[in-house]
């Protein structure tokens, strides 16, 4: 059974169509990139898997694991594995990073029958995974992102994703805001993370991420629609020539 | 700001430039207020039975009345038996064209900048011009009736249009309302009628240009602005008065109707005579503007320049009943030497989704006392309701003062507002960085000052914008060294 | 009007509450002269104004007159104490514990005060030393406009007197304790507080408000600070359920004197926190911060009056509320800059959450400036929840009532953070975890 399995979804947002039948299927284990122009689409697509309001689905249907995925609410498609790295992960003052972390975490495990940890233990879990994104404890003692520099947020992202464990995660234009050494720590922390049950969405404009994270298959996204697809070769092609051939033609 | 042509401004102006008065022969009621005054005052324009009914209710409910007390001015009791309630030039009959007014009139006009005669009218704006307590001429009618579009005096409306107006007066702002527009309602001489019918964008501004000519007159005019569905109309309102050392009263009311998808947008620069420096004589400007969005997507802007009078008494408001209807308000106040201005505005939120901004610019120099006061209120069904608002007051010299006193009232979890004031004075590293570019300290204060008011004044039509710039700088003169 | 009129006015019975004097009086302590006088002062501007109503602008939005009606605590049969659950919050401190407006000295814990250091009942003071009370009671708080101070003023009895002589600080807090209990009968008390600090002192000093039954505490506090003196004053607002509590607080602030205020208000039906702080000396400077949580029909004012009568003060004041079901929130906050106030910097904040249909906020943050070098603004915003907030945290799998809980900890947890000691702000988050407990129980 396909892990993620999009149907002819078409979605709009404050009345107007911004995804026009989007068809794809993600396999266990496969990382896909999304690539397309600015507008196309991309980013409505991640909210719409993650469940953000404002966003309405007037057809089609996605299927995670088999079951309609936009019955649930954002909460529940988390606690079920799907993981929305942020293109702009939102401050929120006064909220501790700890806190909250603890907090999320909990809440899957709880979900996934898993006993909750403790704020000891779970310091400990959280100090072991934050050395390997290069994030100092300094940074844990902050409200969450708030005062993140790009970089940091998006190191705060991929902790986030090696905390809960998903199933299917979708990283939405992760390089944007990123310089190169930032890139490939945050983009190998993605990667060490694939393994035969854990598939991946790479939202991207740029080719550049997918050095790191080489994808399985790329779709090109454009005016609402996966215009095509193929294997990795796609990617450099696109960098070679962009989008032009894809925004210019009619719908 | 009277001055409509931009070339026609700074220059030799004394202290103010409209305070000269014209000779001409009116014709008055007696002095004092009574029933009588008022019988006498709506036979002269033969009004209807039910609108001098109208006024006789607001009359003796006025006498109950108490002036409101809660403004941030202060001035001796007003005597309101020793003022004139009606003041006209003398005429035979009301002139049927422009030829027939007194020519006096005319060259008053023309010495504001308010050319009337049809050869000189300024392009694009139609003028209603009203001389105490009646309209003495209105350009451009032919070509606005062309559009079914009704720009007329208001004594005029009451005859030529009486369901129109028995619709609509009163309807935003009752007679019951405060003292000014209570008396306002008893005693309004003249004022201007706007109808703009579905549909129909109107070509080119509309202008009424009040002056005060006559002594111990106070003047009571009262417009009506009625946008049908889908219109489109902007106005603007100018007004001046001779150099006297008596104060009088302006007491007017704008009342203005928006129904579905029409807008409306109403500018006025006020500069009545403010007193000298001494705080002898000007105009106690006591008025009552407010607009009813009616309809669905209505929108009313209001745009005013306040530099004049000794005492402003004023909040045009916006009454937000239609869903997705709009209120704006953008508002440059001044005062110098011993003025005193008390004004803002108020924003209702009935409706869904309704919108509203405010914007507000106080420049106080001298020893004058300026405050802002606003309300914005959100009801309970207001859903989505959204309010923005930035205040900001600039203080010139130590012997002034700025203050802000708004109310903000929300009854919807679903609206957001957001209110930010800030008081400073000049920055002085702007200051020098003028001077060091050859600005002298007046120059480089008015610099800076257009710059603050800049947000509001570019909602003003073009050949107002102009010249409000140099009414800023002409208001300041003295304010500085 | 003149005192005489006044008090013909309140012969003829107007206002409510003044009778009880005629009873009350002999048993209100003695004390000098002037003390009588400005008992006196206190009645006589009470009688002028009357309670308060709608009609009074300075409570246009907090209808205390239709609080209901009720008896002075002395005249009232005694109710039983339930002042053992938790009335200090487990704050480690010196501790008076006033009962009904009256000092309980059996309740209360001084032991090991540093030397020259007061903490003492006013009526006991007022007994034995009333020439230490004398330059500040009555002296820091004017009465004009003030009808509820003066109603306090005409009965001045008792409550806490601190002082901290020159140069002293204190290492720890000064607790002040009031407990409101009524039986059957709704009773009224007069708590009556003068801190004073000398030049160069410093001290926390925490005021708790707590108890049961339909009473109405109508607490003054004055508070005198010399020349670089600082105090840290805390106020935590946890009456009973039925409870109106309505306090003013009135500071001056002698040179680079500090005033650190923070109130916290989780109780009461009807709540008003008033301060009135005097930027007397140049270089003083004034924060006060405030948070209220309100559900039901309750109704909490914050209404603030900061004078700039000297230069190069500074004030701050951030307000955060939230509000649910049916309770109202009131931010009245003004700030006034007089002539010789050059440089002044002051900012003022109030920002309130609405949690629900019903819930309602009014804000008037005022300025009245008359200095022109000076900086000055505020901010006023309402609205609800952020919903970017709710949806990141939902979308890392939390449910959306411990989302929405975790922002409204958060948004009150930095008012409650920015207070200098410790001690204090680690028993009002406390509280206010436990009010957030409380509220979700309820709501289940």
């Amino acid at each position: 059974m396909a892990l993620l399995e999009i149907k002819n979804l078409h979605a709009n947002v404050d009345g107007t169509e911004i995804l026009k039948g989007i068809n794809l299927v993600v396999e266990p284990g496969e990382v896909h990139a999304v690539m397309g122009p600015n507008g196309s689409g991309k980013s409505t697509l991640s909210y719409v898997l993650a469940g953000r309001e404002g966003y309405e689905v007037t057809a089609g249907e996605v299927l995670y694991k088999g079951t309609n995925l936009l019955e649930m609410a954002p909460e529940e498609r988390a606690r079920e594995g799907v993981f929305l790295a942020f293109q702009y992960p939102v401050e929120i003052p006064g909220v501790g990073t700890m806190t909250f972390l603890r907090t999320a975490v909990n809440a899957v495990r709880k979900h996934r029958g898993l006993p909750e940890y403790d704020a000891m233990q779970f310091l400990k879990v959280v100090r072991e995974k934050a050395k390997a994104l290069n994030i100092p404890d300094e940074m844990l003692k902050r409200a969450v992102n708030t005062g993140f520099s790009g970089g940091e947020k998006k190191r705060a992202e991929a902790l986030q994703a090696a905390l809960l464990d998903p199933a299917m995660m979708i990283l939405d234009e992760t390089d944007s805001g990123l310089d190169i050494d930032a890139l490939r720590l945050v983009a190998e922390s993605f990667d060490a993370m694939r393994d035969a049950q854990r598939s991946m969405l790479v939202i991207t404009h740029y080719q550049r991420i997918l050095h790191y994270l080489v994808p399985d298959k790329v779709h090109v996204l454009a005016r609402g629609q996966i215009m095509r697809s193929g294997g990795k070769e796609l990617a450099e092609e696109l960098e070679a020539k962009g989008y032009a051939e894809f925004v210019g033609e009619a719908a | 700001m009277t001055n409509l042509k931009p070339e026609h401004a700074v220059a030799e102006r004394e202290a103010y430039k409209y305070g000269f008065v014209t000779d001409i022969e009116s014709d008055t009621a007696p002095k004092g207020l009574n029933e009588d005054i008022i019988r006498f005052i709506s036979a002269k324009k033969e009004e209807p039975e039910w609108l001098l009914e109208w006024r006789l209710r607001a009359y003796r409910l006025w006498l109950e009345m108490e002036e409101p007390t809660w403004a941030k001015v202060k001035f001796p009791p007003i005597d309101y038996q020793d003022s004139y309630y009606y003041a006209a030039p003398k005429v035979k009959d009301r002139p049927q064209s422009l030829d027939e007014v007194d020519p006096k009139l005319l060259e008053t006009y023309d010495k504001l900048g308010i050319p009337l005669s049809e050869q000189k009218v300024l392009a694009g704006v139609a003028v209603d011009a009203v001389f105490d307590s009646v309209s003495v001429a209105t350009t451009y009618k032919k070509k606005l009736e062309e559009h079914g579009i009704i720009f007329c005096a208001i004594s005029e409306a009451v005859r030529e249009h009486p369901e129109l107006v028995k619709k609509y007066l009163g309807s935003v702002v009752p007679y019951s309302d405060n003292t000014y527009a209570t008396l306002n309602s008893a005693v309004f001489t003249d004022g201007t009628f706007v109808y703009v019918p579905e549909g129909v964008r109107c070509p080119m501004e509309l202008s009424t240009y009040f002056r005060i000519n006559a002594e111990k007159t106070g003047q009571f005019e009262r417009t009506l602005i009625v946008a049908d569905k889908g219109s489109y109309v902007s106005y603007l309102e100018g007004c001046t008065a001779p150099q006297r050392d008596e104060n009088q009263l302006h007491a007017a009311v704008v009342e203005i109707v928006a129904l579905d998808d029409a807008e409306v947008k109403y500018s006025t620069v006020q500069n009545w005579y403010p007193g000298d420096e001494e705080g002898r004589g000007g105009i106690y400007n006591f008025v009552t503007k407010r607009g009813a969005c009616r309809g669905r997507n209505s929108k009313i802007s209001w745009t005013q320049v306040e530099t004049g009078s000794a005492i402003t008494w004023k909040y045009p408001s916006c009454i937000l009943q239609g869903d997705n209807s709009q209120g704006e308000f953008y508002s440059v106040a001044i005062t110098n030497n011993m003025q005193q201005a008390d004004t803002g505005t108020k924003m209702i939120h009935i409706g869904k989704n309704t919108r509203s901004r405010i914007v507000s610019k106080g420049i106080a120099a001298g020893r004058s006392d300026q405050t802002y006061r606003g309300l914005v209120r959100i009801l309970p069904k207001a859903e989505g309701a959204r309010n923005h608002t930035q205040c900001d007051s600039l203080l010139i010299g130590d012997q002034c003062g700025a203050h802000t006193v708004p109310y903000i009232e929300s009854r919807n979890p679903s609206a957001r507002l957001e209110h930010e004031a800030t008081t400073s004075k000049i920055s002085e590293d702007q200051l020098f960085y003028a001077r060091a570019r050859g600005l002298s300290d007046e120059e480089a204060v008015a610099l800076i000052v257009n710059g603050f008011c800049r947000e509001v004044l570019q909602h003003l039509p073009m050949e107002f914008a102009v010249e409000a710039q140099k009414l800023v700088a002409i208001s300041l003169e003295g304010s500085v060294g | 009007m003149s005192t005489s009129e006044a008090l013909a006015k309140a012969d003829t019975g107007a206002p409510p509450y003044l009778d009880a004097l005629a009873d009350l009086g002999g048993r209100l302590p003695h004390g000098p002269d002037w003390l009588d006088d400005l008992r006196g002062r206190g009645r006589a501007a009470y009688a002028a104004e009357g309670l308060p109503t709608r009609k009074t602008e300075a409570w246009k939005y907090t209808a205390v007159a239709k609080a209901g009606a009720f008896t002075h605590a002395e005249l009232a049969p005694p109710a039983a104490i339930d002042g053992a659950r938790g009335a200090d919050f487990g704050l480690e401190s010196w501790r008076l514990v006033l009962v009904n407006g009256r000092v309980r000295p059996e309740m209360s814990a001084l032991e090991g005060l540093p030397e020259g250091v007061t903490v003492a009942g006013l009526a006991d003071t007022l007994a034995h030393a009333p020439e230490r009370l004398r330059p500040h009671l009555g002296g820091v708080l004017g009465l004009e406009a003030m009808p509820l101070a003066a109603l306090n003023t005409a009965y001045l009895g008792d409550g806490a007197f601190v002082h901290v002589p020159r140069g002293v600080v204190l290492d720890r807090p000064v607790q002040i304790v009031s407990l409101g209990a009524a039986g059957e009968a709704p009773v009224m008390f007069h708590p009556r507080h003068l801190l004073v600090l000398e030049d160069g002192a410093a001290a926390t000093v925490v005021e708790t408000h707590v108890g049961g039954g339909r009473y109405f505490a109508n607490t003054v506090t004055e508070v005198a600070l010399g020349h670089g003196a600082r105090l840290a004053h805390a106020k935590m607002q946890d009456e009973g359920p039925e409870a109106v509590h309505v306090a003013a607080c009135a500071v001056r602030l002698a040179e680079n004197a500090a005033y650190d205020g923070l109130v916290l208000h989780t109780g009461a039906r009807l709540a008003r926190h008033e301060l009135r702080a005097e930027i007397a000396g140049p270089g003083a400077a004034c924060t006060m911060n405030g948070a209220f949580l309100a559900d039901g029909n309750r109704h909490v004012d914050n209404t603030l009056f900061i004078d700039h009568a000297a230069p190069n003060g500074s004030s701050r004041q951030v307000f955060r509320g939230v509000l649910d079901d049916a309770a109202r929130g009131v931010y009245q906050g003004k700030v006034l800059v007089e002539r010789p106030a050059q440089k002044t910097d002051a900012h003022q904040l109030s920002r309130a959450l609405l949690l629900s249909r019903g819930a309602e906020m009014d804000a008037k943050p005022e300025l009245e400036i008359y200095a022109d070098d000076v900086k000055c603004g505020h901010g006023a915003t309402t609205g609800e929840l952020d919903t970017a907030h709710l949806f990141y945290l939902r979308g890392r799998g939390v449910d959306l009532p411990t989302a929405r809980r975790m922002l409204v900890e958060a948004f009150i947890a930095d008012i409650i953070d920015a207070f200098p000691d410790a001690t204090v702000r680690e028993a009002f988050a406390g509280r206010v975890g436990a009010w957030l407990d409380g509220h979700a129980e309820a709501a289940r």
